[in-house]
């Protein structure tokens, strides 16, 4: 078995990006992984629809609202951060993704896929510790399934 | 040491175990997870095997030379099991696994008890000996009540008592915690249950397996164990119960073979144990699990209780010698070691033995409450059986030198 525990899972694991609370965050979910017993909330702040929250790629300006009307079609991940409690993975994979997501649009980071995070982590993960690979992306993307929620006409 | 023990040789019986000559990662195979599962001798593949090869068939039916084979091989496994426990033979039932065995006391007793009646665990039940009583509890509207475990993992006896009132109608308590190892005093629970008017159940899945248990010398009501725990395949396990008790209580599961007659309208159920003992039975498993007890005969339990806390001593004296390392649960202790290596999580710690051969578990054990009760969010557990060495256990803390090299003294 190849050794999951490479340097830069444990810089991430040591020195974990963007560790900590973020106030009032646009998207926030706290999960657990019972089997592990690591608990993490992620927290995202979104750029100000028209303004350059992060680098804007392939952001759409048109469907702009206030922020407390609703729907921002296309926001981009401005910051995020998180809390957590856990393995090596689970925590190197935390630290990762909110470098990752940062400027991406809600979309764009809803549909990222497991396959995505392996790719991140750049590690054999075997099928037991899979559910601590994708732990964060999960509840994160919980997170922004509230999001959509509460601005009820996403995609309108 | 007692003049009269026989030690274990556990260099030889080794042999009998076909798994533990595996490599993994290159390395041999070092497992510590009995408390999880233990492995298999020979002789009981064997007697697995042999059933399927030469008297393969459905038990208490055919009129025909395999079926009454089978019947005998069947119901010569409950004789050892009733034995092996100090009980009579219609007071063992098969089931699947201690789980379902404390299911079958849940729906069969616990359905029973009414609104504001009381069922006592401790803080340190495993799920399985929890989440039954907890829903059926809700169904019933009865409560359950959960005397303390102490920061040395002991159950507290006052506070034990002090959960008893009036409304008491079933305690039950795991023998030995499969998380620290704890042997509690079932014998004067039961005596202390008694006294107040409550049946006492025994979740023994922990301590059949390691030292000798007398149902009448505890003096409890029912007992659980499984057979998976104790050299015996997985999908067999043992409820007993005091036959008076079994005579009157429901069956859980209806169907075939648990039936004297059976009309349109009605049925009228088979003698003890058959009466609980529904459908086509894991024939297989049970004479499997009867070899494995003639296993652990042949070496006496005594010798294997000493064995395994003469490891465990070891291996918790080894560990706290470590720097950082944390050991719970009470000095006296059954082959159970649960640490934690500074903040180094439990999932960490298993994966890099793992890489070196050894199996070890790592999480929350199934005991989530105690978890929470200990402010861990999981704990690595070495378990011993009788195969285990002082060299393996050796081995587990030099290899923990390991697990500390890569978080780089971190922990």
């Amino acid at each position: 078995m190849a050794d999951i525990y490479q340097e830069h899972i444990l810089d991430h694991y040591s020195r974990p990006r963007n560790k900590g609370v973020i106030d009032s965050p646009d998207i926030y979910y706290k999960d657990s992984n019972p089997l592990c017993g690591d608990e993490i909330a992620m927290y995202a702040k979104l750029a100000k629809p028209g303004s350059d929250g992060g680098n804007s790629g392939n952001r759409s300006d048109s469907g702009g609202r206030s922020d407390d009307g609703g729907v921002m079609e296309n926001r981009v991940i401005a910051k995020a951060g998180f809390i957590a409690r856990g393995c090596a993975i689970s925590q190197a994979a935390a630290s990762m993704l909110t470098e990752r997501v940062e400027g991406k649009s809600v979309e764009a980071v809803y549909a990222m896929s497991a396959d995505d995070v392996l790719g991140m982590l750049m590690i054999p993960v075997s099928h037991a510790r899979m559910k601590c690979a994708v732990l964060a992306l999960k509840t994160l993307q919980a997170g922004i399934a509230v999001y959509f929620k509460t601005n009820k006409t996403r995609g309108a | 040491m007692d003049a009269g023990l026989k030690l274990l040789n556990a260099e030889s019986l080794r042999a009998d175990f076909p798994i533990l000559r595996r490599k993994i990662n290159g390395k041999p195979l070092i497992y510590l997870d009995n408390a999880a599962t233990t492995q298999k001798p020979r002789q009981v593949i064997g007697a697995v095997r042999d059933y399927y090869e030469n008297y393969n068939a459905n038990v208490h039916r055919g009129i025909h030379r395999l079926s009454e084979e089978a019947t005998d091989a069947y119901e010569a496994a409950h004789v050892k099991a009733a034995k092996f426990i100090g009980a009579d033979f219609k007071e063992v039932i098969f089931t699947k696994n201690t789980t379902e065995s404390i299911n079958l006391l849940a729906y069969s007793l616990g359905l029973q008890l009414r609104k504001d009646d009381e069922i006592l665990l401790s803080e340190m039940e495993h799920h399985s000996n929890l989440v039954p009583w907890q829903q059926i509890a809700k169904k019933v509207g009865a409560k359950v009540m959960y005397a303390k475990v102490s920061a040395d993992g002991l159950i507290d006896m006052d506070d034990f008592s002090a959960s008893i009132s009036s409304r008491t109608r079933i305690i039950s308590i795991a023998h030995v915690s499969n998380v620290l190892g704890t042997i509690n005093p079932v014998r004067e629970m039961a005596k202390i249950a008694h006294d107040n008017g409550s049946l006492f159940v025994v979740d023994a899945a922990q301590s059949v397996p390691h030292m000798p248990v007398d149902v009448r010398q505890i003096g409890c009501d029912f007992l659980a164990f499984s057979s998976h725990k104790m050299l015996g395949p997985t999908g067999i396990g043992v409820l007993y119960g005091r036959s008076e008790l079994l005579d009157s209580m429901q069956p859980f599961i209806y169907g075939g073979d648990m039936i004297r007659e059976v009309t349109f309208g009605d049925t009228r159920f088979n003698e003890l144990p058959w009466k609980f003992e529904a459908g086509t039975p894991n024939i297989s498993g049970a004479i499997g699990f009867g070899a494995a007890i003639d296993y652990l005969k042949n070496i006496g339990m005594e010798s294997v209780f000493s064995h395994e806390q003469r490891l465990s001593r070891y291996a918790s004296d080894r560990l706290l010698s470590e720097p950082e390392i944390k050991v719970y649960g009470p000095k006296e202790r059954a082959g159970i070691v649960s640490f934690n290596m500074g903040s180094i999580h439990a999932h960490d710690v298993a994966a890099i033995l793992d890489q070196e051969g050894i199996a070890i578990r790592g999480g929350h054990h199934c005991a989530m409450p105690l978890m929470s009760k200990l402010g861990i969010s999981g704990s690595a557990r070495a378990s011993f059986y009788l195969y285990n060495t002082k060299d393996e256990v050796d081995s587990l803390v030099s290899s923990l030198g390991r697990v500390r090299k890569v978080f780089g003294g971190k922990g």
